[in-house]
């Protein structure tokens, strides 16, 4: 797997997100509060374009009329059919074992190891004082 | 348990043969109401009593009546395939009454009357409490009144009423079944308060009968979806005269459905197939399967379990002829399940007194 730089941090707050294509791979990376992670930009239910869909928490119950809203952001609802995935792990909610999004490695890494390489892909200037958002694919 | 049981029919009809039966089991006060209404019967056009649905052919007496006697239950159907055990279900219309208080009072002497006149006289018989959903605090004192006499083995409600059985209104009934290791039966029938159809009313009887699968659809969604299920799990719901081909492709459809929108319900965190095998029973009769034996057991196969399904005669209601008390086609291994095991699984109180 190569290491793709996607954007320079700075360009790339919390609480967006981006559709890139790596070789021809289209994947969308999330920055949630700082952190990142990276799914394939197609639900593994239909097809649908995971990038258009809304983030939202996770909601679960320990008895009818009780809603608990936890980690919030970190749930990804497919804009088709409103299936929800996990960011952290890509499974879905409802078919764990057997419906999952393809995940991808996504790390902050400092502009000097970016100079040293091997990185691909970039397609602004690397400035060794700055992060870079980094993606395995 | 045990093997000395062979055969319990889960759906067996007592039928009032009018209101001058339940005058002794009433009280004073609804007595004269009675006479002074000139009501002379409940009965709702669910069955009436010419339809060749009410009543089999063969069993109905010399001018045409259907067999409502316990005599004729036994000739008929417990003698004649040695039935250990029957669960008498009344449609008496007590469902229809608006008066709160009134239908209370003869839930009760319908309640008293099936204790008395059935359940006394035949060692065979068990019943349902039919309850007044019209009030829930009255429908839990029904069940609490009735709960004692062990010989009451489930709570009977029907397919449509005012609104759909999971809302919280009705969760006293449930708790209360589930305190009293007692199924909640729904069967068949409409308090017609609504429609029969979501579209209006049909024209005709048949249209009726069968608008009671879309009655069970909508009570199914409603127990699993407002999570009557998953706030009592040790409750069992049963459907009586049901039919039984309908459920998997209606449970396909919610379970399809609840992948996209369950953040609604977070406490069905289960898929609702799931929860409606663990909870949900169906009496065998009527079984609306086509005729032919292969397609039958790919039908029942469709179900993933072979616990759901109760036999049941359904008498006197014309579902089968002769002694085809079992579709042709329901696997063998089956059998023993379907006739027996099922039923002391889902009626804690059959179980504890099976012989």
């Amino acid at each position: 797997m190569a290491k793709h730089v996607i954007a320079p941090l700075r360009d790339f707050p919390a609480g967006t997100r981006r559709l890139v294509d790596v070789r021809g791979r289209a994947i969308v990376v999330f920055n949630v509060n700082g952190e990142f992670f990276a799914l394939a930009n197609r639900c593994p239910h239909q097809g649908g374009s995971l990038v258009q869909g809304r983030l939202v928490g996770l909601i679960e119950s320990s008895e009818p009329g009780c809603y608990r809203y936890s980690r919030r952001g970190e749930i990804i609802r497919c804009p088709w059919h409103g299936w929800e995935f996990d960011l952290r792990t890509g499974k879905s909610w409802c078919e764990p074992d057997r419906v999952r999004a393809r995940q991808f490695a996504v790390s902050v890494t400092p502009g000097a190891k970016v100079v040293e390489g091997p990185y691909v892909a970039e397609t602004f200037p690397v400035r060794i004082e700055d992060d870079y958002v980094v993606i395995e694919a | 348990m045990s093997a000395a049981w062979s055969l319990i029919d889960c759906d067996v009809h007592a039928n009032v043969p009018g209101m001058q039966a339940l005058l002794p089991y009433l009280d004073e006060q609804w007595r004269g109401s009675v006479l002074d209404r000139g009501l002379n019967s409940l009965e709702s056009i669910s069955y009436p009593p010419n339809a060749p649905l009410t009543a089999r052919a063969d069993w109905r007496g010399k001018a045409g009546e259907p067999p409502n006697t316990l005599d004729m239950l036994r000739s008929h159907a417990l003698d004649r395939w040695h039935i250990d055990v029957a669960i008498c279900n009344c449609l008496y219309g007590v469902q229809l009454l608006f008066s709160e208080d009134m239908a209370a009072a003869f839930a009760k002497a319908l309640n008293d009357w099936l204790a008395a006149e059935w359940l006394d006289r035949d060692a065979r018989l068990r019943g349902s409490i039919v309850v007044p959903m019209q009030n829930t605090d009255y429908a839990v004192a029904e069940i609490e009144r009735c709960a004692p006499d062990r010989r009451f083995v489930q709570i009977l409600v029907l397919a449509m009423g005012e609104a759909p059985l999971g809302r919280r209104e009705y969760w006293p009934i449930f708790a209360a079944a589930e305190r009293h290791d007692l199924p909640v039966g729904i069967h068949a029938g409409s308090s017609f308060r609504h429609a029969v159809t979501s579209l209006g009313w049909p024209s005709w009887y048949a249209e009726d009968y069968c608008a009671n699968a879309q009655g069970f659809q909508a009570q199914v969604a409603s127990l699993v979806c407002e999570g009557v299920f998953a706030k009592y799990p040790k409750l069992k719901v049963v459907l009586l005269e049901s039919g039984v081909t309908w459920l998997p492709a209606f449970l396909w459809r919610l379970t399809k459905f609840w992948r996209g929108v369950r953040a609604e319900v977070p406490w069905v965190d289960r898929p609702p197939w799931e929860i409606v095998r663990d909870q949900l029973r169906l009496t065998l009769q009527p079984f609306d399967g086509p005729d032919e034996p292969d397609a039958v057991a790919k039908l029942v196969d469709q179900l993933q379990s072979d616990d759901m399904l109760l036999f049941a005669s359904d008498f006197p209601h014309w579902q089968f002829d002769g002694d085809a008390i079992m579709p042709a086609g329901i696997p063998q291994k089956l059998h023993g399940k379907i006739k027996r095991d099922n039923a002391l699984a889902t009626y804690p109180r059959l179980a504890a007194t099976a012989a």
